[in-house]
């Protein structure tokens, strides 16, 4: 089974951003593997081991800083990596999937395709979907639970309200992993450092046709959310400022 | 400008959430308005939908596929009207299902998509949505027609804007596929109300100490009519499942009040909720950091709080029904 993995270098989910100018922020910061495609690695690891054959293949596009995030992929026990290197941070999702397509079709012919259901720093919530029109696959999205047997697959996702969609589809596909899926295992020193010799093959965006540029989604500017104050802190006794709350529920916020 | 509305009912209602974008596309009046849906009874939504712009109800109906089984070819069967009625825009609501089906649109159209947006000028085809999980907000401009956008819920109030709305029977051919099939819906949890959609929520943090405990935030929910949420330190406790956590790596939520109970209020849960109106927070620790950034702030325990919050909404409902 030939199995791609589709990931993303994004600023720690503990950091927070300053914006540096209308389109920049600063970069300062830790990067990490975006935490949604951990759970997309864990899974195509598990499916090699279950299948006991075949090879699992990271895919990034980003800068060459994101190294980094492929070499933890091969740490947790992925074969091999390629890095589509691009000098931009906030690519758009129409170019990042064509450049993720024509990396792995360039590489071999998948079985199956896993990424997260989407980055937490641009949110674009499409690339699975991008990719899937480009190879002509099947695609869901947010999938908490992956079963493979006699070469269909059978997944579960959330609709909201307590409600999951039982799904089947026939391989090739593609699969958008979130939190309930797995457990991502954890990394260890020998396997970190036998990371360090794994193959990792960098492209450049632009030897596969893609210009950054010909994105479609155009950012025009970066600004932050208005933020709330300190609260206003409710005083007395319990009832009290129970009272209080209610009141200022009903009348002044209009919500009750 | 021709806009699409992707509709979606609950109950066979049309969604509240979905009047809002409504109200976003119709830019009062500057827009013709397309609600595109897949039921037969049309005429039992003509008056909602007419009273806030819609001017044509689209009722698809594709012959020989199973769309109800297939997302696949449901987005097949809404780009065929979508490309015969012209449309220069789609809109729908960032929900769980309108997420998907937004994004096989774009994706087979290689048309432009953002989702989870907070606002949208149709007109200037820029969206306004959040970057890094709702640490910023962003600016952007769809380049191309049709551009698809998805709304966060809650976001845009719904504005009524009366017309007369015709109803278009649309027949579309699309070939059938076996190749995704939803084989059933499963309950998972027994919570009732959608997270994403809710109106109001109440969540606690891993304070709550047991799973068995949440049954305080449910009963004042059922009093607020509000969904439950949690931290993810309460999910990664064993707590609560982890279809009801909030923040970055959880739901994105935007209710009209949010109640937080225990919760210090970490930037990843934050990013999570930060788009709610009002936020009221609920922790013993005068120093936590979610009551620097809340509307209202009660010192107490859950425990003491939360009960007596369930109490005071019973009376209070009480004596709405006998004045």
């Amino acid at each position: 089974m030939q199995i791609y993995v589709c990931i993303k270098q994004v600023p720690d989910t503990a950091a927070s951003i300053t914006l540096r100018g209308p389109r920049e922020f600063d970069e300062a910061l830790k990067f990490v593997m975006n935490p949604f495609d951990e759970f997309a690695v864990e899974q195509a690891l598990r499916v090699k081991e279950q299948t006991g054959a075949g090879e699992v293949v990271v895919v990034t596009v980003g800068r060459e800083s994101a190294e980094s995030v492929v070499r933890t992929a091969l740490a947790m026990g992925a074969d091999r990596g390629i890095l589509v290197t691009a000098d931009i941070r906030l690519l758009d999702s129409l170019a990042t999937g064509r450049a993720l397509y024509r990396a792995i079709a360039q590489d071999g012919s998948p079985d199956l395709i896993f990424t997260g259901k989407q980055s937490v720093d641009s949110e674009g919530m499409q690339i699975p979907y991008r990719l899937a029109a480009a190879f002509d696959m099947p695609i869901v999205n947010e999938v908490v639970s992956f079963l493979l047997a006699n070469k269909t697959v059978s997944v579960e996702r959330e609709i909201g309200s307590g409600m999951r969609e039982v799904i089947d589809l026939a391989l090739p596909c593609i699969i958008g992993a979130t939190k309930g899926l797995n457990e991502p295992r954890y990394t260890r020193l020998p396997e970190i450092m036998k990371a360090r010799s794994k193959e990792l093959k960098k492209i450049d965006i632009n030897q596969l046709g893609v210009a950054p540029a010909a994105g479609r989604l155009e950012l025009m500017e970066l600004f932050p959310e208005p933020e709330r104050g300190r609260a206003m802190m409710l005083q007395g006794s319990v009832p009290e400022m129970i009272l209080e709350l209610t009141r200022l529920l009903t009348n002044k916020e209009q919500i009750l | 400008m021709k806009v699409g509305i992707l509709v979606e009912t609950a109950s066979k209602q049309i969604k509240k959430t979905n009047l809002g974008v409504i109200t976003a596309a119709c830019q009062e009046g500057a827009h013709v308005l397309y609600a595109l849906m897949f039921t037969g009874a049309a005429e039992n939504h003509q008056e909602i939908l007419q009273s806030h712009g819609v001017n044509n109800i689209v009722t698809i109906s594709a012959a020989g596929a199973d769309v109800d089984r297939s997302p696949e070819l449901k987005a097949r069967a809404l780009i065929g009207a979508m490309k015969a009625l012209d449309l220069d825009a789609l809109l729908g609501i960032s929900s769980s299902l309108g997420r998907d089906l937004l994004a096989r649109i774009a994706a087979e159209l290689d048309a432009p998509l953002a989702l989870d947006c907070v606002g949208v000028d149709v007109a200037a085809g820029t969206v306004v949505k959040s970057q890094f999980s709702g640490k910023t907000l962003a600016r952007f401009k769809l380049l191309g027609t049709p551009f698809i956008c998805g709304l966060r819920p809650n976001v845009i109030p719904p504005i009524p804007y009366p017309v007369i709305a015709a109803i278009v029977p649309f027949q579309v051919a699309i070939e059938g596929s076996r190749r995704l099939q939803v084989r059933s819906l499963k309950k998972a949890a027994a919570d009732e109300i959608d997270l994403t959609e809710a109106e109001i929520i109440i969540s606690a943090g891993r304070p709550i100490g047991s799973a068995e405990n949440f049954k305080i935030l449910k009963d004042c929910a059922k009093e607020l009519g509000a969904a439950v949420g949690a931290s993810r330190a309460a999910v990664d406790s064993g707590f609560a499942p982890h279809a009801m956590q909030i923040g970055q790596t959880g739901k994105t939520v935007s209710p009209k009040l949010y109640i937080a109970c225990g919760i210090s209020g970490s930037v990843q849960h934050f990013a999570g909720m930060k788009g709610s109106k009002v936020i009221v927070a609920i922790n013993t620790d005068p120093e936590a950091p979610i009551f620097s950034k809340s509307n209202y702030g009660i010192q107490g325990d859950l425990f003491a709080v939360v009960p007596a919050l369930t109490e005071a909404l019973k009376k209070q409902r009480s004596s709405e029904s006998y004045p």
